[in-house]
């Protein structure tokens, strides 16, 4: 492999013109992806319609399992996708679909002041939250591994196996619960 | 910093966490219907995983901690889903509305 006879070729062909690309387009990809979560963000907390704030929350939710995939962990952004837009946002489209009367499903707006005071509200939150994020110094802790899947499974099933079962415990009397909740006054 | 390398940072990852949790308090504040508030809620609940996810990418010295917890935090934001639908439709089965002005019944 002497550089002389690729010379031809266009840089990003090169082993090290290609990882150099593929940084970039990791970057690119990065932020398309923050801008996705953002944009879905905003439908999600704003648009008139609950079905397209539905949607944007689904936008969101692909959005964060990308961010979580930049973050070292694609089982849990696999999980991400399994659970909350496979699961959540489905539950809440039939929500919308069995409990939302059609004149309903517009939302107004609550008032005149409402809006104004919850941006200046979320404002102050986000802003004091970014200025406490940026202006402190974390201290870095040198890793003890890399955090791989099969860490995690014996983690859950050796360290944390008590909450493991404990939180199967809560989803089955969550599901018991809603089940009992949504049955009242149904002959109605 | 280039803005390419904007992933490898920790402050990208906390600032969107504070910005996607300030959209779900707009929305908690704002939305006038029970099912509008829920999805608002839901944001508020990715932003903290994103927070968790990010500490344990950049400062955590084991990594797994972190993404167990985050799993903790999926499996009860589904039960919190479920039980607050479940409870939005019985109030629509006793109300006829899904509107937060309508339910004052407990209003002094």
């Amino acid at each position: 492999m002497n550089p002389t006879e690729w010379s031809w070729m266009p840089g990003f062909l090169t082993a090290e013109g290609f990882a150099g690309y593929a940084d970039a387009a990791a970057g690119i990809v990065f932020l398309i992806m923050l801008a996705t979560t953002l944009i879905g963000g905003i439908i999600a907390c704003n648009s008139e319609r609950l079905v397209r704030a539905v949607a944007g929350l689904a936008l969101c939710f692909i959005g964060v399992a990308a961010i979580y995939y930049y973050l070292n962990s694609p089982f849990v952004a696999m999980m991400q996708m399994l659970i909350y837009i496979g699961a959540v946002c489905i539950t809440i489209a039939f929500a919308i679909m069995l409990a939302a009367p059609e004149d309903s499903k517009k939302e107004g707006s609550a008032g005149a002041l409402s809006g104004p005071l919850g941006l200046i509200t979320a404002g102050l939150v986000t802003f004091g939250m970014i200025g406490l994020a940026v202006n402190t110094t974390f201290e870095v802790l040198p890793k003890e591994n890399m955090g791989s899947i099969k860490l995690i499974g014996i983690n859950l099933l050796t360290r944390y196996s008590m909450v493991f079962e404990l939180v199967s415990i809560v989803l089955l009397i969550a599901i018991i619960g809603s089940l009992v909740i949504a049955r009242q006054g149904r002959s109605k | 910093m280039s803005i390419l390398n904007l992933h490898n940072s920790l402050n990208t990852y906390l600032i969107l966490g504070a910005v996607l949790f300030g959209m779900g308090i707009y929305g908690l504040v704002t939305r006038r219907t029970l099912i509008g508030m829920l999805i608002a809620s839901e944001l508020v609940l990715a932003a903290a995983s994103i927070n968790f996810m990010a500490f344990n990418r950049f400062t955590a010295p084991d990594p797994t901690v972190g993404q167990v917890f985050t799993l903790f935090i999926m499996a009860i934001a589904a039960a919190e889903a479920a039980i607050g639908l479940s409870i939005t439709i019985a109030v629509y089965r006793n109300y006829k509305s899904v509107d937060t002005e309508d339910i004052v019944d407990l209003n002094g």
